[in-house]
Formats: C-alpha cells, sequence, structure tokens
C-alpha cells in the first residue's frame, strides 16, 4: 500500500457519498468550462475600426420597424455624407452548422465602397453586382468550409420565407473578399444580392435593418448623426444613428454585461459547491476522529495528519474539477456548430488552468478546517472518547 | 540487562472545573529490556494514563519518562511523533483498525512513515502476520475477522516496524476465554523469543499471571503485588 492507496483507501470509506461529491464538483466544474467559454465568446474582443462611418438603425426595433430602402438615398443627398449603403439581418441556417455565419443582403457596390477597407477583386465584385443569386464570402469562411467560386450554397432562412413559401434559399459564390484586421473569427459576414432578396421575399419588402453611412470629415460625425435623426424625426421610420464605434461599443458592453451574469452564476454556484463539499467534508472528518487519533499514536505526526486530510480534499476537488472541465471540452466540441457565429469555440488554457487552480483553492479553503482540527486532535482524548 | 523503562518523580495532574486532580502521584518505576509488566488496579487509578505517559501519547506534569534512552518528557511534536513510530507499538483493548484496510495493509500503516519499498513494505507486512498466526488472513478487511483474529491483526501492527515496546491497555478485554487465552500466549513468545518488552495495563488476574512482574495502582500511587 502507498501513501495515495491509503487516501483513496479513505475517500473509499463512504462510496456513495465520497462519488456524490465528486459528482457535485464535476457538475460545477463542467459548467465552469462551459459558462467561461461562452462567457468569454460574449466579452472576446470586438472591431472598433470605421470612426469614419455611422449607423443608422431604427430608433425603436429593427425587427418590429425596419427602414425604408427610400431612406438610403435620402442620407446620401446630405452634406457630409460620402456613402450610403443598407443592409439587413438574414438569419438562416447554413447546412447542419447551424447559424454558421451572419448573412447580410446588400448592394455590392455600395457597400463594397463605404467598407473600402474590405478587399475585393473587381471582377468578382462586378460579377456579385450582375449575379442576382450571387454571394460573396469572406475568405476564412470560404476556408472554413471548403467553399470553392462557383459553389452553390444552400441557406434555410428562418426570417424570410420565398414568396413561394419556401425557407430555401440557395446562392453562387462568385467571389471572396478579406477584411484587414480581423477579430471577428469565424463572425464574419456572408454577402448576398439584397435585389435578388427583395424580390424573392415574402415579407417586408423595401424595407432595411440599417444603414451605413460614409462621412466625409470624421470630426463632424457626432454633428452629422443628429442631423440625420433630425431629418427622420417627423417620419414613420426615426432613426437613431451612432458613430460605428459608439455602435460597437454598445454591443461590446451588452455583451459584457453577459459576461458578468456569467460569472454572477459562476460564483454563486462556486458558492453552493464550497458549503455542499466542506459539510461534507467535515462530516467525513467526523467520522475519523477516532482512526486520526489512531494514526497519530502509530507514529504520523500532527502536520502527516493535516496533510492527508488536506490531499482528501485537494484529490476530491482537483479530480473532480480536472473530469468537469474535460466533460465541458467534449460538450463544447459537440455545440460548436451552434456557437460559431459568436466567435470561435476553444476552451483556453487560461480557463483550464483558471479552474484547476480554483478547484484547488476550492480544495485547500474546504480541507483547511479538517486538517487544522486534525493536527491539533489530543491523542488521549481521542482514544478515550473511542474506547 | 539494562532499563529500557526508567520513571521519576512522574505527577500528572488534570484540571477540571477548577478542580485540581492529581492522575499519578510521584509515581517511580524501572523496567528491564525485554520484561514483561502488568499493571493493575481499579478503575480511575492512573494505568491507562501511566501507560500513555511510557507510550509518549501524553506528557507529564512533573517528573522524568526515560524510555529507550530518552526522556520523552522533553520530545515534542514531531520528534515525539517520530520517536512513538521507532519504539513503540500499541495495542488497544478495542483493536483500533482500520476498516477500510485489508489486516495486511492496515499491519502495513506503520511502516509508511519509513523509507522502505512498497514491495519491502508487504514482506514485512506479510512476516508480521504470519508470527502472529495470520498470513492466510492477510487480504481479509477487519468486518470479516474474529475478535481474536483482530487483536492479532493489531499485535502484527504493533510490532511490524520492529518496535522494542508493547504497550498494551486491556489486550483480553473484549475476548472471550479461550481468545483471550491465545493472545496472551502469542504475547508471551514476542517477549520471550522475540525479546519485546511487554507493558500491559489489564484487569484479568489470569493476563496479569503471564507477566514477569505485577504492579497495582491505586489513586495514582504505585504498590507491588505483594502489598496490593
Amino acid at each position: 500500500m502507498s501513501y495515495f492507496g491509503f487516501l483513496f483507501a479513505n475517500l473509499g470509506r463512504k462510496k456513495v457519498r465520497t462519488w456524490l461529491t465528486f459528482l457535485s464538483i464535476v457538475v460545477c466544474f463542467l459548467l465552469f468550462g462551459l459558462l467561461r467559454t461562452v462567457g468569454g465568446m460574449f466579452s472576446g474582443p470586438v472591431s472598433l475600426a470605421g470612426a469614419d462611418r455611422l449607423v443608422v438603425s431604427p430608433k425603436y426595433s429593427m425587427v418590429t420597424d425596419p427602414l425604408p430602402v427610400s431612406h438610403t438615398n435620402a442620407l446620401r443627398a446630405l452634406a457630409g455624407v460620402d456613402g450610403a449603403a443598407h443592409a439587413d439581418w438574414f438569419g438562416g441556417n447554413y447546412l447542419d452548422f447551424g447559424l454558421a455565419f451572419p448573412t447580410i443582403p446588400v448592394k455590392p457596390r455600395e457597400y463594397f465602397n463605404v467598407y473600402s477597407e474590405f478587399r475585393i477583386a473587381e471582377d468578382e465584385l462586378e460579377t456579385f453586382e450582375n449575379t442576382r443569386t450571387g454571394a460573396v464570402a469572406s475568405r476564412g469562411t470560404a476556408e472554413r468550409f471548403g467553399w470553392q467560386i462557383g459553389d452553390t450554397i444552400p441557406i434555410v432562412g428562418n426570417i424570410y420565407p420565398k414568396e413561394d413559401g419556401s425557407l430555401l434559399w440557395e446562392f453562387e459564390l462568385v467571389g471572396l473578399y478579406d477584411r484587414p484586421n480581423s477579430t471577428a473569427g469565424n463572425f464574419e459576414d456572408f454577402y448576398i444580392h439584397y435585389d435578388y432578396f427583395d424580390e424573392a421575399r415574402q415579407h417586408s419588402k423595401g424595407m432595411v435593418g440599417w444603414i451605413m453611412v460614409k462621412v466625409e470629415n470624421p470630426d463632424e460625425a457626432a454633428l452629422l448623426a443628429s442631423e440625420i435623426d433630425a431629418l427622420f424625426a417627423n417620419s414613420g421610420n426615426p432613426t437613431r444613428t451612432m458613430t460605428e464605434n459608439e455602435y460597437n461599443a454598445q454591443f461590446a458592453k451588452q455583451l459584457g454585461d453577459i459576461g458578468m451574469v456569467v460569472n454572477m452564476i459562476l460564483t454563486a454556484v462556486f458558492f453552493s459547491i464550497l458549503l455542499l463539499v466542506a459539510n461534507t467534508m467535515i462530516q467525513s472528518f467526523r467520522e475519523r476522529l477516532g482512526d486520526l487519533g489512531v494514526l497519530k499514536a502509530l507514529g504520523f505526526s500532527d502536520g502527516r495528519v493535516a496533510r492527508m486530510v488536506l490531499y482528501e480534499s485537494l484529490v476530491l476537488n482537483v479530480g473532480g474539477a480536472a473530469v468537469g472541465i474535460g466533460l465541458s471540452y467534449a460538450l463544447l466540441i459537440g455545440v460548436e456548430p451552434m456557437l460559431a457565429n459568436f466567435g470561435a469555440v476553444e476552451l483556453t488554457s487560461a480557463n483550464l488552468i483558471a479552474g484547476l487552480t480554483i478547484a484547488a483553492l476550492l480544495g485547500l479553503l474546504v480541507g483547511a478546517i479538517p486538517a487544522i482540527r486534525a493536527a491539533s486532535l489530543p491523542i488521549v482524548d481521542v482514544l478515550r472518547a473511542r474506547g | 540487562m539494562n532499563q529500557i523503562i526508567d520513571i521519576r518523580g512522574l505527577h500528572k495532574t488534570y484540571h477540571r472545573g477548577g478542580e485540581r486532580i492529581a492522575v499519578l502521584d510521584d509515581i517511580d518505576l524501572s523496567v528491564k529490556d525485554g520484561g514483561y509488566l502488568a499493571l493493575m488496579g481499579p478503575s480511575g487509578s492512573g494505568k491507562t494514563t501511566l501507560l500513555n505517559m511510557i507510550g509518549g501519547l501524553d506528557v507529564p506534569t512533573k517528573g522524568s519518562v526515560n524510555v529507550c534512552g530518552v526522556n520523552i518528557a522533553e520530545l515534542k511534536g514531531r520528534a515525539l511523533a517520530s520517536w512513538r513510530a521507532q519504539n513503540i507499538g500499541f495495542v488497544f483493548q478495542f483493536y483500533n483498525l482500520m476498516d477500510v484496510l485489508s489486516a495486511q495493509r492496515n499491519v502495513e500503516l506503520p511502516l509508511l512513515l519509513t523509507k522502505l519499498s512498497k514491495k519491502e513494505r508487504q514482506k514485512r507486512a506479510l512476516t508480521a502476520l504470519d508470527i502472529v498466526g495470520l498470513a492466510n488472513r492477510a487480504k481479509h478487511k477487519p468486518s470479516e475477522l474474529s475478535g481474536g483474529q483482530l487483536q492479532r491483526v493489531a499485535i502484527a501492527r504493533a510490532l511490524v516496524a520492529d518496535q522494542r515496546i508493547l504497550v498494551c491497555d486491556e489486550p483480553t478485554g473484549d475476548l472471550d476465554r479461550a481468545s483471550a487465552n491465545q493472545i496472551l500466549e502469542l504475547m508471551e513468545i514476542l517477549n520471550t523469543s522475540h525479546n519485546k518488552t511487554i507493558i500491559m495495563v489489564t484487569h484479568d488476574p489470569e493476563a496479569a499471571r503471564h507477566a514477569h512482574e505485577c504492579l497495582h495502582l491505586d489513586k495514582g500511587r504505585l504498590r507491588a503485588e505483594a502489598d496490593a
């Protein structure tokens, strides 16, 4: 028998209780692995590029109050506007990957003029303009799914059915674009032709989700935003305009809030598990007072007995954490396609280290009280009580 | 023969609820290496306290307790624990074996404190079990053994690290006559053939008869058998 063999034998004293405690810790760290990864996706870096662009969105809701496409021309007519391009949220699922990437209906030339930092070959852009069922994808998205130019990309819509009621939309990949300093991971837009989309969809014809406005002078962006909102204030479709930076920052803040909620849930779960494990450890310790006294009589020093109690707690907690985090990793691989649109799904080494460190601290914390008490046990009293 | 235990002017006092209770009062005691001493006396006379002092489980209020050449009254903490592991084997009335471990693993416990290899520990544990006649029960858990067998396992544990002194607190107190006799015979063999010094607390005059010397404790004071 080794020292650790003795330790495991002690853990097996009340097998059901030990397993239940172990499973509690596994579940706790399974949640940890899942929530940290998902929370990390919501609080990951968001591109703040585009200080020279304004986002004109519906004042109240993109879903219930979309903007008329005619707003785009009105915006172009404003002084200080260098270009305007509308866009919409198509939604839709790609094969079994779910919402694998955002599909955005755009007017090709207008949109790429506004997003002038996006690089696309002129002939591919021209083909996109002239192919009503055409689409362009980022090079990263194409590589991810093994697409080649000329491939047909089937997308099942979940917001917009076609006029004939069909939800299956098919697009021909006619070009690939590159975006500089991409930080969106898998979350890169797939652009389809607005004219085809608008003509073929069953409802909301002539409406768009938002309009991007390129400003001539970024220093006057805030002023221009006020002018735009004033322009449409009394229309049936009022707007809310902000710089792309503000828009992204607001988006990032909302995502950051989700991260905060995730952390709060984690904290609550940990606190509950801490109490549960501490209670179990103390109960187990009380039942073994006699045995610990005998060990001390046999020559086990106070420190050794305390370490033994502490190791048991550590083995239980770190072992449970390792299994829990491992399971979360396996689960994340399973759900990756469903979450891919929010960014790269991966259990980072930082999360793994954080999880195991927390487990070790948890183990030390819940084992500390029994360990200290074990060290200070008066042998004679314990043996007398044992008989 | 050398004195393996030499106790001088030993006092032990407890304080309970403001009251001072003298459990041991000016004890002088010597035991030769290889000796076999029985301590008898009524309940509360201080027998177990004296045994605990010899075994290094308790510390005296006053006096010296020289065991195996060391005044253990001056040892503390880790040093005292280490001394106990090397010199004293304990045999308790209710065996005090670990329920979760087999007989062999219970016997191996004191060897976890040594630098012996796992294989060597197993070998020594089996040898100790063989000495007490239980090699064939090595894999059995305590719940699968009789009272007499449990006490044999406890004795094997007490001698496995080659401790020089066996400190036995009512070793036959929980056994029927036949089992008790077997244990007493085993202890006699360990004393005569293996040169173990045995200090035994007992209420049983039959058990005390196996010892070379019998001392009586009464109200914390020692008396020789003839005076008892």
